[in-house]
């Protein structure tokens, strides 16, 4: 008997099954507080067994690539010519005589770029929405995708209706129950919102006149904006036209008018 | 006749709100001067009192006699066809209409624009063209 589940447990091995992970082993005496100690844990969770690092050897060590303490930088402007050495770690300049109070830590505060992004369940891949903002209010729009900041990714399509690859606010936006089929779609990696942000020209060269002036406050359409906007409409718009009097749809602007309630619509 | 249609035993009415809203049931009985006794098998309506407030009275009556078991209501109810001819009826259609008017989504209304506008184009082409016509004959 002893065999054969010897023999059971080869066949198994063979695969290597993948274990659920297992709940906490360590109940919860109070909030904070766990019943076994940090050593107990140990031996509780076997991590004796699951040593993956063994001790470097000589070899690996002498591999080991060490940041470098000084940099080597050269003079320019008026000394120009010759090199100075940069220390990487500099010494603080000031040692202050009294303890100076540390502030509490933060707690679960993010920065913007590691909060949560949300999408309202009705704005999928392909959905039209309606554009309530903006100098596209009204407009009738196609959802490509959401960006890392949470905007979405929206194209008129150009040739339609004028409105080209640009971000929209998911709050100012009603999403309608249409919806294209875009899963064949490829939309281009570079169109993130880095590509979309609004870029300023900081050069001020501190003239008493025309300190108010701005220098860029018309936009410029570069050629790259060009492309994107075509590779990205030549795959939706045949799409657009098999679904019929959709181009008219996204042609059209959506307005109220008398005896139109905005919650009585189904949209 | 100032009223045509009669609060009787049989006579079939539609319920225009509360819980049974948009069904048909039959009034089997009087309860007292607010309330009657009403039954729908054949509309999922549990034999129940409800108030007249909430029933409007249509055209159809089922031969039935007062306080009658569900099972002889949907007997009689099922011989006199009163569904099939409550689906025919303009009261009917109207509500029909009226439900998928508001169920219709942003895109459905441009395509019900578009329609309307060819349509109506193609009224007023005709009658200009038979106004011309009579204005040529005078």
């Amino acid at each position: 008997m002893y065999m054969s589940l010897y023999r059971l447990m080869a066949e198994g091995d063979k695969k290597k099954v993948a274990k659920k992970a297992h709940c906490s082993r360590n109940p919860v005496l109070a909030r904070g507080i766990g019943r076994y100690s940090r050593t107990a844990m140990y031996a509780r969770r076997a991590m004796y067994k699951r040593k993956t690092k063994t001790t470097e050897t000589k070899i690996e060590k002498k591999m080991k690539v060490k940041t470098p303490s000084t940099i080597t930088k050269t003079v320019g402007g008026d000394k120009n010519g010759g090199t100075r050495v940069v220390k990487m770690r500099k010494m603080p300049r000031y040692y202050p005589t009294e303890d100076v109070p540390h502030k509490l830590k933060n707690h679960g505060k993010k920065p913007f770029s590691q909060h949560k992004r949300n999408l309202r369940a009705t704005i999928t891949p392909g959905t039209v929405l309606v554009l309530l903002t903006g100098r596209h209010r009204g407009k009738r729009v196609v959802f490509l995708k959401q960006l890392s900041s949470g905007l979405l990714l929206v194209t008129g399509p150009l040739a339609l209706n004028r409105v080209p690859l640009r971000r929209a606010h998911q709050k100012f936006v009603i999403a309608t129950a249409t919806k294209v089929d875009i899963s064949g779609m490829k939309i281009p990696k570079t169109l993130s919102d880095a590509y979309f942000k609004k870029k300023r020209l900081r050069r001020p060269r501190h003239q008493e006149g025309e300190i108010f002036d701005t220098e860029k406050e018309k936009y410029q359409l570069t050629v790259q904006r060009k492309e994107d906007q075509k590779a990205v409409d030549s795959q939706l718009l045949p799409l657009i036209k098999k679904v019929p009097q959709l181009k008219g749809y996204l042609r059209s602007s959506f307005c109220l008018s008398n005896g139109v309630y905005p919650h009585k619509l189904v949209f | 006749m100032v009223f045509k249609r009669y609060v009787e035993i049989g006579r079939v009415a539609y319920i225009s709100f509360g819980p049974h809203a948009g069904s048909l049931v039959a009034i089997v009985d009087v309860i007292d001067q607010n309330r009657a006794l009403v039954d729908g098998p054949c509309t999922g309506v549990k034999r129940q009192s409800m108030p007249f407030k909430c029933m409007q009275l249509t055209d159809y009556v089922i031969k039935v006699p007062h306080s009658a078991r569900q099972k002889f209501v949907r007997r009689a109810w099922e011989k006199a066809q009163v569904t099939e001819k409550w689906a025919g009826s303009n009261w009917a259609k109207k509500i029909e209409a009226r439900q998928k008017r508001a169920q219709m989504s942003d895109f459905d209304r441009f395509k019900v624009m578009k329609a309307k506008r060819m349509r109506n184009k193609i009224i007023k082409h005709e009658v200009k063209k038979l106004q011309k016509e009579a204005a040529k004959k005078a």
